[in-house]
This record gives structure tokens, C-alpha cells and sequence, in this order.
């Protein structure tokens, strides 16, 4: 028991970790907050894409489709081990130039843009198809009734769910390690091999279950609000 | 029978193994009211629907205002922005206030400038004795206000031509009446209106001409007198029989 305390434990080991994993940490955070932006707004697209209407745009659909089948089946690591050492072996220019660290933004942007569509998908399939009919039958096109009608209505309900794909893309971002980028996990490893002690791992749970906590709790906070709507509506 | 502003002729349509209309011919006059009766499923909202193309026809043809709608080349937009229908179960947008809703539309079909599609919409909210809801959204109104709501949203765009699906079947029985009171102004001011209704004395009082769909035909037609004093067919006579039964006539 005192040497499991000791291992993970060590609050000398913590003191010491702490400025180090915290540099590794700025990493994940800078890799969270860009993959989550371009996952917000591709997923979109790729959900639009899916849903188009006609023959015409059947090429784009099945593209869309054939995407998200493939990402949402395939293990990050894998994708992560392709992007990060795979493309730079291929020695194309520009595309395997890039660092560490954009290979890990691509690998996880196409990981979870996969899933992000799907979430968005489930919100516009949930606007009930009268508010389509009527905003085009009040003259607007596919495009504006889709954006000014359909779109707010579908955000607005899969907020919740998509907080939680970001809870899930948070701590992910620690999978990056593996192709060498220098994030908390890494900072925490390099340090239990110095001190062959494992407190670094300890102290980088701690800042991602503290960046978790608060989305998580955001997240109850708009599920609690929602259902207090919905209570009010049917009075 | 050429000079009618609507023009229905011949028109079929099915969905599956449903024949819903069935070599349907209706003309409507600029400034006539018709209304279409008859029970669920004979067709009446479908025939509206065709009418500003929210379904296809398989056969026949549509003429609106001098326009072939139904050959293929007609641009939907430009003909639904003419066309104003409002619904049974209302579909005002519920993400947006009362005013938005009304002037959506306008602005981004029409491309008016905000500031006159407001001015436009509160002068409309003012006639139905709203102007004060203007900033609220829909799920704090009365079904009753928000039909009116509705109706005032598709007379924004300055329609030529109205068409109302059952407009009144979703609503509280004392709420029908400021629906139908709108309604019957709308008919005072000359607007072109086809109304799909199960309210028989607002049609025996507001119509030009009654249609009694049944099973996708229109089997009868004339003015309202006649169709609810005098009607011709069997099948009418047992409609109106069953009607005068549930109180409703």
C-alpha cells in the first residue's frame, strides 16, 4: 500500500510533475480546441451533404456515406499511426512535410467529424418535415429553408450530444502520443522514467478530468433546461 | 371554361397503390371563393398541395394566373412565393418571434429590406389585433392566434391566391370563429381563395362554389345553395346527412 501511495502518489513527485505534464498538457488543449472547431464545421457539411435532395447530388451523398462509414469504424490509433507516420513515409511534398502536431489534428478531425455528422444528421431528421414544407411553400429555397428554418431548430436540439462527442475528443487527444507529439501523456511518461515513479500519470488524470467536469456538467445543465421547456409546453 | 385564374384539368395523382385523385377538373375565378368539402382522405389537401407544387401531379394539367405550373420548366419559388397556403396544424416556425416568422419570407425570398417587412408585418399583426405579440414566439400564443398568425404570414408575401387546408380542424371550438372571422374579411377584400373545410355554414356562407370531393373525384359541384339545399348526388346527400348528424351544419 505504501509503495502503490508512493508510486502514484508522491506529493514531492506531484511538485515536481506538475510544470512539466502541464507543458505537455497546453498540447492536448491546443489540439482539442482546433480539431473541435473544423470538426464543428465539416461535420455540418458532411451532414448537409448527406441529406441532399435528387439524383443529381447522389455522387455527394454516396460520398458522405461511404466517410462516415469508414471513420466511425476505424480505430483513432489506427488513423493516427497512418496520418502520423504513414503520409510523412510517402514523402509527397507539402503533405508530408507537416508536423507532428497537424497529424494529429487531421487524425482526429476525421475520426470525429464522423461522428459529429452522425449527431447532426439525428438533429435535422428530428425537425418535423412541415417546417420544411412550409418555409418552401412560403416561396424560400432548399438552401434558405434549410438555413434559416431547419438548421437552428436541428443545433439547437443536438447541443447535448455534441458536448459529449467533445468530452470524448478531449480525452483522445492523448492518443496523439503515439506517433511523438510531446503532449501531458508523453510529459508524464518522460517523467516516471526519470524518477521511476508513476505520480506523472496521476497529475495528468487531473487535468483531464478537470477540463472534463465543467462540459460535463454544462452538458446536465442544457439537458435539465431543455426538459423544463418541454414540461412547460405541454401545460 | 378558359378564363378561370386556377385551371385543373384532368388532374390524377396516386401515392402507391392509392389513386387520391382521379381525373380531377376544377376552375376557380380571380376573386371567387370555392371550397372544397367531403371526408377525410377524398382528396381535398392533396388538391391544394398541387397546386403550389408541394406534390407532383402524375397526370394532367394546372394553370395558374395564365402559367402551365405542372409542365415541368415552371420555377417553383417564383410560383410559391405568389401562392400563400396555410395549414391544419399551423407549422409556424418555433424558433423564431412572431414578427420573424412573418417577415422571413419577404426578405429572403423577396429580398425586401427588414426594416419595410416589419413595418409591412406589424401593419398585418395590427389588423388581426396582435400588433402586441409581435415579440413573442409561437408556443406563447393560443392555437387561434397562431393560425391567424399563419394566415397574416402567407398574406405577407402578397399572394394572388390563397389556399387553406382545413385551417380550423386543429382548433379548440372556441377558437374557431377569430380564424374564420379573418378569413371571411380576406373574402371581402377580393382575394382568390380554394378552402379544404368540414366548417359547412362558413362554406354555405363565404363560397362562390362548393366542390364535394369523394374518393379523388369531384362529384358534385355548384353554388352553396344548391349543393347543401338541393344537392344531386346520392353520395352528397348521405355526406351532408352524416354532417347535420355530428352537429355541424
Amino acid at each position: 500500500m505504501g509503495k502503490f501511495l508512493h508510486s502514484f502518489f508522491s506529493p514531492l513527485g506531484f511538485r515536481r510533475a506538475l510544470p512539466q505534464v502541464w507543458d505537455g498538457f497546453q498540447t492536448n488543449v491546443k489540439l482539442m480546441v482546433i480539431a473541435e472547431l473544423l470538426v464543428l464545421v465539416l461535420a455540418l457539411l458532411v451532414a448537409i451533404a448527406r441529406g441532399l435532395p435528387g439524383r443529381g447530388s447522389l455522387p455527394l451523398r454516396g460520398l458522405a456515406i461511404a466517410y462516415t462509414d469508414f471513420f466511425r469504424g476505424t480505430p483513432l490509433i489506427l488513423v493516427a499511426y497512418v496520418c502520423g507516420l504513414g503520409i510523412p513515409a510517402l514523402q509527397i511534398s507539402v503533405i508530408s512535410t507537416q508536423s507532428l502536431f497537424t497529424y494529429g489534428v487531421v487524425s482526429l478531425t476525421l475520426v470525429y467529424t464522423a461522428y459529429v455528422t452522425e449527431v447532426y444528421r439525428a438533429g435535422i431528421e428530428s425537425v418535423h418535415p412541415s417546417q420544411r414544407m412550409a418555409a418552401r411553400s412560403l416561396g424560400l429555397t432548399y438552401a434558405q429553408a434549410l438555413r434559416h428554418v431547419v438548421l437552428p431548430q436541428a443545433i439547437r436540439r443536438v447541443v447535448p450530444p455534441l458536448l459529449n462527442d467533445f468530452i470524448g475528443l478531449q480525452k483522445d487527444t492523448a492518443i496523439i502520443t503515439v506517433i511523438g507529439v510531446t503532449d501531458a501523456l508523453a510529459q508524464a511518461g518522460f517523467y516516471s522514467n526519470d524518477f521511476f515513479l508513476y505520480t506523472g500519470y496521476t497529475v495528468a488524470a487531473v487535468f483531464f478530468v478537470l477540463l472534463t467536469i465543467p462540459f460535463a456538467r454544462f452538458t446536465d445543465h442544457l439537458i435539465k433546461e431543455r426538459e423544463g421547456r418541454e414540461r412547460a409546453q405541454l401545460v | 371554361m378558359s378564363d378561370g385564374f386556377v385551371q385543373v384539368s384532368d388532374v390524377s395523382k396516386r401515392f402507391g397503390e392509392l389513386q387520391v385523385l382521379h381525373d380531377v377538373d376544377l376552375n376557380v375565378g380571380l376573386h371567387q371563393v370555392v371550397c372544397l368539402i367531403g371526408a377525410s382522405g377524398s382528396g381535398k389537401s392533396t388538391l391544394l398541395r398541387c397546386i403550389n407544387l408541394l406534390e407532383k401531379v402524375d397526370q394532367g394539367t394546372i394553370v395558374v394566373d395564365g402559367e402551365e405550373i405542372t409542365n415541368g420548366t415552371c420555377d417553383v419559388n417564383a410560383l410559391r412565393r405568389k401562392i400563400g397556403i396555410v395549414f391544419q396544424a399551423f407549422n409556424l416556425f418555433p424558433h423564431m418571434t412572431v414578427l420573424d416568422n412573418i417577415t422571413l419570407a419577404p426578405r429572403k425570398a423577396r429580398g425586401l429590406q427588414k426594416r419595410k417587412a416589419e413595418a409591412r408585418a406589424r401593419e398585418l399583426l395590427a389588423r388581426i389585433g396582435l400588433q402586441d405579440k409581435a415579440a413573442e414566439f409561437p408556443d406563447r400564443l393560443s392555437g387561434g392566434q397562431q393560425q391567424r398568425v399563419a394566415i397574416v404570414r402567407a398574406l405577407a408575401m402578397n399572394p394572388t391566391l390563397m389556399l387553406l387546408d382545413e385551417i380550423t380542424s386543429a382548433l379548440d371550438p372556441q377558437l374557431v370563429s377569430e380564424v374564420l372571422d379573418l378569413v371571411r374579411e380576406l373574402a371581402t377584400t377580393g382575394m382568390t381563395m380554394i378552402i379544404a373545410t368540414h366548417e359547412m355554414s362558413f362554406a354555405r356562407e363565404v363560397a362562390n362554389k362548393v366542390c364535394f370531393l369523394d374518393g379523388g373525384v369531384i362529384l358534385e359541384e355548384g353554388p352553396p345553395e344548391q349543393i347543401f339545399s338541393a344537392p344531386r348526388e346520392e353520395r352528397t346527400r348521405e355526406f351532408l346527412a352524416r354532417v347535420i348528424e355530428a352537429g355541424r351544419l
